[in-house]
């Protein structure tokens, strides 16, 4: 029997029967598209367009397009790929860890987080494969295949290698989960359609029954999928912190970075999952389900995370001072106050002063500073990167080749390039799939609503 | 809620009885007399003589006793504060399934003021033994013993007094933290007993602000704990993770302790509403968190392996490659990782109390020789070691931790009676 303290906040307010669920979580899936789903496509496909451009040029005339020089051999397109690949993190650790933790309240978020993480990962990996500058072979030369495929052994030495088997695997184990997730509900919207949707979302359904075993057998796949999924969000970003940190840049070989990197990922992570689900929730009219219990939550997250990231940045930065390295001193003094100084105090400002904002309940409670803050965070994050990766590379060991990195109109475009594709696939997924998983939050109707509770 | 289905006696105390404390009291005085024996022997076995060319240092016996003092305090001190930590993190995260344990992890606390004291007073008997950077010739720029890199972070340790002279920033910061921790301590620990007196759900509500203030003065004190009283004795040595290394190794043996103290107590018929559910959910924290210390060994290791830059890898160096420490690397990791990953995989054997008893004893040992491991090599060098010095020295504190937190426990209610969740812990099934 499951019981429910009276002191916790209900998960569902309004009083929601489990049809209520059903009915309005599969209106939007079964509706006409409205005006503001129309516009929001407009604009991601626009980007996606614009952006296809630089990338189009790119491909077309070589890497030679963006800023990058013999310096600064590393800028905006992997700062954009950590950035892309820390936020895929927040889906898969609502889902599995919190899963693992039995935390109820991640059932309203879980989908469209899982999804936000798919579409995040695809952007990333965009990266490193543009950066190939012929992706058409990089693809697959990234991959250990015999010389006679015209590619080189790749090396089993490089972290960059294990990146990509660590990307690789955690796309796939998150896909899975995702769509194992998502059958029951198509079956739901196959019941309730006609015509060609139906056979639509039949197909999608892969013949859900809805019997006991199956349901059995969906919930031991799902207890171990998360259970694979939880070491591979942490071994993703701790191998992208080990592409820096096995190196011996100063500012990059430090060995904090792994679980800071992967604290930095959740944080990130979480505000995009904010900042997509506050919209969400408004567009679709699901306040009764993403309640401002959840943001709440998710904002104690963001202190969480935030703070941990904070404490990480202070403790590289003691320990520079304190290592006595006079190199990797610099390398610190040069973020604070040397050319980039702009951009080291943007994280700081982003990423360590303003999640503490939210210790207030006035300031983690209020929608709009939540999605305000939610948008600072994902700059400062952006910033992190750059901050680690552009100010430790442009003043190296010799000071004659001292240079800055300056990005052009095709850096930005490609970066553009990823954020249309982003929010073109995750349009597309709220309008054409059930953006809550409408089974799992039947499961604690009983034990979770407002009604149980009042 | 009116689920009064329930016939537990939620005012039991726990008897410590005077059969129990004579088997403590006896392990407290075995562990003292192998450690005189220890004692005697290093004394009888010299290395007066042993004159080490670098510190110009003779090793005396009395430093291997100091190297397990200090091991001990730093050790048991770290499972006291886990056990607070412990407890406010349910506060923190509104957890209900642990209701009914909150007592054991909330009585390791009673150690912080013992454990205090012996550090402070440790500190000033072993300073010159344990901590290379106390000696005043490091900072003297005319003395053939100067030490540029240890004079460069000297501000860490003596400011704002001259280098060299009276550690006075070290100290205060010993002194605030242990104020501190034991402050947070007194005031959660008043709160839960208020609350069985008293009732309603306002206690609750506090001890959670108090906890997330605990957790958050907790975050920054261990790291610097753990550079001040671990990092800094091989004082050139530096690694931005070992904060969160020292914190993983703590909160392991913490959970292990707790895991241990809970099933015991159940053995002896206390805690009845505990049952299997929720000693499989302590067993999945150690498995969790076993795994965890390991990724950040395995990530402080790997960086400075594969960038091997000296200045860092001497640290790896110095136990991988003796004699004396390199054995207990591996005791050190199949202990700690192989052991409770391969063990406490499935899911029976976190139900059930015998394999819970064995891995969590040998997790203690083992994170024991973790901290053996941090302490020893940058103290003794070669003429460390694990032998009767050390088995006694642990003996001795682990009984009476176990005395402090057991006398703890039998002077207050064993069951947070008015607990708001209490209702759902008994009902927790996994």
């Amino acid at each position: 029997m499951q019981v429910t303290s009276s002191v916790r906040e209900p998960l569902i307010t309004g009083g929601k029967t489990l049809k209520d669920v059903t009915h309005d979580i599969s209106r939007q899936v079964e509706g006409k598209p409205s005006i503001g789903w129309l516009l929001g496509l407009l604009v991601a496909v626009g980007a996606l367009g614009l952006g296809f451009i630089a990338l189009w040029l790119t491909l077309w005339e070589g890497i030679g397009m963006w800023g990058l020089n013999k310096t600064v051999g590393w800028a905006w397109d992997i700062t954009n790929f950590v950035w892309w690949v820390g936020i895929g993190h927040a889906g898969t650790l609502i889902s599995a860890v919190l899963l693992l933790f039995r935390q109820k309240w991640r059932m309203a978020i879980n989908r469209a987080a899982e999804a936000m993480t798919i579409f995040a990962v695809i952007c990333a990996a965009m990266f490193p494969i543009i950066h190939m500058g012929r992706p058409w072979l990089g693809a697959y030369w990234a991959l250990p295949l015999p010389n006679t495929f015209g590619s080189l052994w790749v090396n089993f030495n490089s972290p960059l290698l294990w990146d990509v088997f660590a990307i690789s695997t955690y796309f796939s184990v998150s896909l899975v989960f995702w769509y194992i997730g998502l059958i029951p509900d198509f079956a739901t919207i196959r019941d309730r359609a006609t015509g060609i949707r139906k056979a639509v979302y039949g197909a999608l359904a892969f013949g859900w029954d809805g019997a006991a075993k199956t349901w059995s057998r969906y919930e031991s796949v799902a207890l171990i999928l998360a259970g694979l999924a939880t070491p591979l969000v942490l071994s993703v970003h701790t191998i992208v912190s080990f592409d820096f940190a096995t190196s011996v840049i100063p500012g990059w070989h430090t060995t904090i970075f792994p679980p800071y990197f992967v604290a930095g990922a959740i944080f990130s992570g979480f505000a995009m999952v904010l900042t997509l689900m506050i919209v969400t929730r408004k567009l679709f009219k699901l306040e009764d389900y993403i309640t401002i219990g959840h943001i709440e939550l998710m904002n104690i997250v963001i202190i969480i995370t935030g703070s941990i990231v904070g404490i990480a940045y202070i403790t590289e930065f003691f320990i520079a001072w304190y290592s006595g390295v006079a190199a990797e001193q610099y390398a610190f003094m040069n973020r604070m106050f040397g050319p980039y100084w702009w951009a080291y105090w943007s994280m700081m400002t982003c990423n360590v002063i303003s999640p503490q904002l939210f210790w207030f309940k006035k300031i983690r409670t209020s929608i709009v500073l939540t999605f305000i803050l939610s948008l600072v965070v994902n700059i400062g994050m952006w910033f992190e990167r750059f901050v680690i990766i552009v100010t430790s590379l442009h003043r190296d060991f010799l000071p004659s080749s001292w240079a800055m990195f300056y990005p052009t109109i095709y850096d930005v475009g490609v970066y553009l390039f990823t954020f249309g594709l982003f929010f073109t696939c995750f349009l597309l997924f709220a309008k054409f799939f059930p953006v809550i998983n409408m089974a799992e939050v039947k499961s604690i109707i009983k034990s979770s609503s407002e009604k149980v509770n009042k | 809620m009116a689920h009064g289905t329930t016939n537990f006696n939620l005012d039991q105390k726990f008897d410590f009885t005077a059969a129990l404390k004579k088997s403590i009291i006896t392990v407290l005085v075995i562990g003292a007399v192998i450690l005189a024996i220890g004692i005697i022997t290093n004394m009888m076995g010299g290395g007066h003589d042993h004159a080490e060319e670098a510190g110009g240092h003779a090793y005396h016996w009395y430093q291997r006793l100091f190297a397990n003092l200090w091991i001990n305090n730093v050790y048991f001190t770290g499972i006291a504060i886990i056990g607070v930590f412990f407890f406010a993190l349910q506060y923190a995260a509104q957890a209900g399934w642990s209701t009914g344990i909150l007592r054991i992890p909330l009585s390791f606390g009673n150690w912080l003021p013992i454990a205090a004291v012996l550090m402070i007073a440790t500190f000033f008997l072993v300073s010159h033994d344990i901590f290379h950077w106390t000696h005043s010739y490091l900072f003297d720029k005319d003395s053939p013993q100067y030490d540029k890199l240890i004079d460069g972070k000297g501000a860490f340790f003596f400011w704002p007094l001259a280098k060299g002279s009276f550690p006075i920033f070290f100290i205060a910061r010993m002194v605030i933290f242990f104020g501190f921790w034991v402050f947070f301590f007194n005031k959660l620990k008043s709160l839960a007993f208020d609350e069985d007196l008293n009732g309603g759900t306002q206690y609750w509500k506090k001890m959670r602000t108090w906890s997330a203030l605990f957790i958050i003065f907790f975050a920054v004190s261990s790291s610097i704990s753990a550079w001040d009283w671990v990092m800094s004795i091989d004082t050139h040595w530096f690694s931005t993770m070992f904060g969160w290394y020292v914190f993983a190794s703590w909160f392991v043996a913490g959970l292990s302790a707790i895991t241990l103290v809970v099933v015991f107590l159940r053995e002896k018929g206390y805690l009845e509403m505990v049952n299997e559910n929720h000693v499989h959910d302590l067993g999945k924290f150690v498995f969790a968190f076993s795994i965890f210390w390991t990724y950040i060994w395995f990530s402080q290791f790997l960086l400075i392996y594969y960038a091997n830059i000296p200045e860092e890898t001497v640290y790896f160096v110095e136990r991988m490659q003796s004699d004396v420490y390199s054995p207990f690397v591996f005791v050190n990791l199949v202990l700690n990782f192989f052991l409770p990953f391969f063990v406490l995989m499935t899911r029976d054997a976190k139900r059930h109390a015998i394999f819970l008893k064995v891995v969590c004893s040998l997790i203690i040992l083992g994170h024991w020789f973790d901290f053996f491991l941090m302490v020893q090599p940058g103290t003794l060098g070669h003429n460390g070691g694990f032998g009767l010095m050390e088995v006694g020295m642990l003996l001795v504190y682990g009984s009476s931790f176990a005395f402090v937190v057991l006398s703890a426990l039998a002077k207050k209610p064993l069951i947070a009676k008015n607990h708001p969740l209490l209702e759902e812990s008994y009902h927790h099934h996994i």
